[in-house]
């Protein structure tokens, strides 16, 4: 049931609204890279992207795309805006969090532009709730210039397969090591922590790999405290595919099957950590 | 012991995805390798590093010990539960009419009329055997006891208790197909010695062997070992009040292998640990021993 936000001889159209019958589709997605109070809520025509970032080293996108949403219009060629994306989330949840099956909230959504908060009307069993977020500057986004052009090794696993290694990695290591190769190891993450290193390997016929396309031995180290976020995604997802490029570069992608069964992405990218870089072994 | 479990931390998803596990010793590198060939051929592989240390030798004779049960860990394990969490130690006992007692041991320091007593008897229809000297009683640490029930119960596996008197060590033994347990506690000596008359309503206060115990024990074999003789633990202490051998008050055993835990004694009061390491003593102990040495004086002490 649209919820109208104008209000009634308002000159101007929101530039963005939508309305959305679960909010769970919104909210779920944007968990997932809730490693920071703070992030940038970019909308185009093709759907809305919310991105997080960390020590300009670490960048998390949820992607909302505009087929997902019930109503979706933006008025301008792009929009964007940042916001308190922990406040965002408890707005969104404001009936709870619980997913009893039956019972949805739904949302709208509007910005009228620079300036102005950003509105949420929830509604669940009668009971509205109207929330107004204020908007900040945008920041300055990193680009990771990641392109398909660029990927050196690129793997395709079933989630399934990586969900626990990453719940229990071992925290006391300063770095996750991943290195992608056409020959053994294949695939490895490694940790090394008080105890001593671990190593998790995964076979390139394994019944968990989808696609593996590694042409280069790689070995690459990431802080493991800007990783661990990550684990989010990985829990929501069903594939995820892993890429690195010659600066050793490392893009996660998630797909994601929401409740309706439709597909959504997340991504995170992350830098190298600067003292260990090694092209090839 | 800690890393090593941690290799196992998480059971059930180990019993979903795990086929087989290699473990082997690098000493060469300092290394023990767990390797876990999981589902789907993924392979986990853990270098845990290691540091050789010196292997205690325990010293005892299930067979010499005088009283012996044996009861499925579950009646074991429904018995303790009735004790707090917290409760240091508990006194098994041989009463009359052949009743098996847990009681829960308590320091003198309480008034014995303001604290709870809890005790439980056990018919004798409950062990698989009982073989016990009538009114023989023994106290000993609850919760490494605890411990090992929690396992004994998970294995299904009948528990038996070799006790001897107080101050012997008492020895709970697990056995199956594939692995024999031996845990070895140290228990509280009896009240009656010279340097512990006891109170006059019969409850003994010997102070029971506390955390900081191991730790002060330790400190005391590193100066046993550095001082004058060289052969270790069974050579002639400095002092002559001293027990010959020293006890640590409690060792857990690693599983599938046959344990070596403590070496057998009395363990020393608490009032010998102020003679000999001027420790702090805990609230309600006995009073240090007039011959204390002081090494220090406090700054605000009179002149």
């Amino acid at each position: 049931m649209p919820l109208s936000a104008q209000p009634a001889g308002s000159a101007e159209p929101d530039v963005l609204a939508a309305s959305l019958d679960n909010a769970r589709h919104l909210s779920s997605l944007l968990r997932a890279v809730h490693f920071q109070d703070h992030a940038t809520c970019f909308a185009t025509a093709n759907g809305l992207r919310v991105t997080v970032e960390d020590a300009k080293c670490i960048q998390a996108n949820a992607f909302i795309q505009a087929e997902i949403f019930q109503e979706y219009a933006v008025q301008e060629e792009s929009v964007t805006f940042r916001i308190n994306l922990s406040v965002l989330l408890d707005c969104l949840t404001i009936f709870g969090t619980s997913s009893v099956p039956g019972t949805s909230t739904a949302l709208r959504m509007c910005y009228r532009g620079y300036g102005y908060p950003l509105m949420l009307l929830l509604e669940e069993g009668g009971v509205v709730t109207v929330c107004k977020i204020n908007t900040q500057e945008p920041d300055e986004l990193l680009d990771f210039d990641f392109c398909s052009t660029k990927v050196v090794n690129k793997i395709i696993l079933q989630s399934e397969g990586l969900r626990e290694a990453f719940a229990e990695l071992d925290m006391t290591s300063e770095v996750l090591q991943i290195t992608m190769s056409p020959d053994k190891p294949y695939f490895r993450l490694s940790t090394f922590g008080n105890a001593g290193s671990a190593h998790l390997d995964y076979p390139r016929d394994s019944d968990l790999m989808e696609a593996f396309h590694c042409s280069q031995t790689q070995t690459n180290r990431y802080k493991i405290s800007l990783l661990k976020p990550s684990t989010k995604a990985l829990a929501l997802s069903c594939k995820v595919s892993i890429r690195t490029d010659a600066q050793g570069f490392l893009s996660l992608q998630y797909m994601i099957r929401n409740e309706d069964g439709q597909i959504c992405f997340v991504e995170y990218y992350c830098c190298p950590d600067e003292d260990i870089t090694e092209a090839e072994l | 012991l800690q890393s090593f479990l941690g290799v196992f931390r998480s059971l059930p998803s180990l019993e979903k995805t795990v086929g087989k596990c290699l473990i082997l010793l690098k000493p060469r590198a300092n290394r023990l390798v767990v390797q876990l060939h999981c589902k789907y051929g993924v392979t986990k592989t853990h270098n845990l590093a290691f540091q050789e240390c010196e292997l205690l030798q325990a010293v005892y004779d299930t067979q010499r010990c005088a009283s012996s049960l044996c009861a499925p860990a579950r009646v074991l394990a429904e018995a303790v539960v009735h004790f707090p969490q917290t409760l240091a130690e508990v006194t098994l006992g041989a009463g009359p009419g052949g009743k098996i007692s847990l009681r829960n041991y308590m320091e003198d320091e309480a008034a014995p009329s303001k604290s709870v007593v809890t005790e439980l008897r056990l018919a004798e229809d409950e062990f698989q055997t009982v073989a016990v000297s009538p009114g023989s009683r023994i106290t000993f640490c609850l919760k490494e006891f605890r411990g090992l029930l929690t396992f004994a119960e998970a294995s299904n596996l009948p528990l038996t208790i070799h006790y001897d008197e107080p101050g012997r060590p008492v020895v709970f033994t697990l056995e199956d197909t594939v692995l024999e347990v031996h845990l070895v506690l140290a228990t509280l000596s009896d009240p009656k010695s010279d340097l512990q008359p006891p109170t006059a309503n019969g409850v003994s206060h010997l102070p029971a062997p506390s955390d900081d115990f191991a730790d002060d024990l330790e400190s005391y074999m590193i100066a046993m070992e550095s001082s004058a003789y060289e052969d270790g633990p069974s050579g002639a202490p400095p002092s002559p009040t001293f027990p010959l051998r020293t006890p640590r008050p409690a060792e857990s055993d690693p599983e599938e292998e046959e344990e070596e835990g403590a070496v057998p004694g009395t363990p020393p009061h608490k009032k010998f640990r102020s003679l000999f390491f001027g420790s702090v003593l805990t609230p309600g102990g006995p009073s240090p021993a007039p011959t204390q040495e002081v090494l220090a004086e406090d700054s605000d002490g009179e002149n």
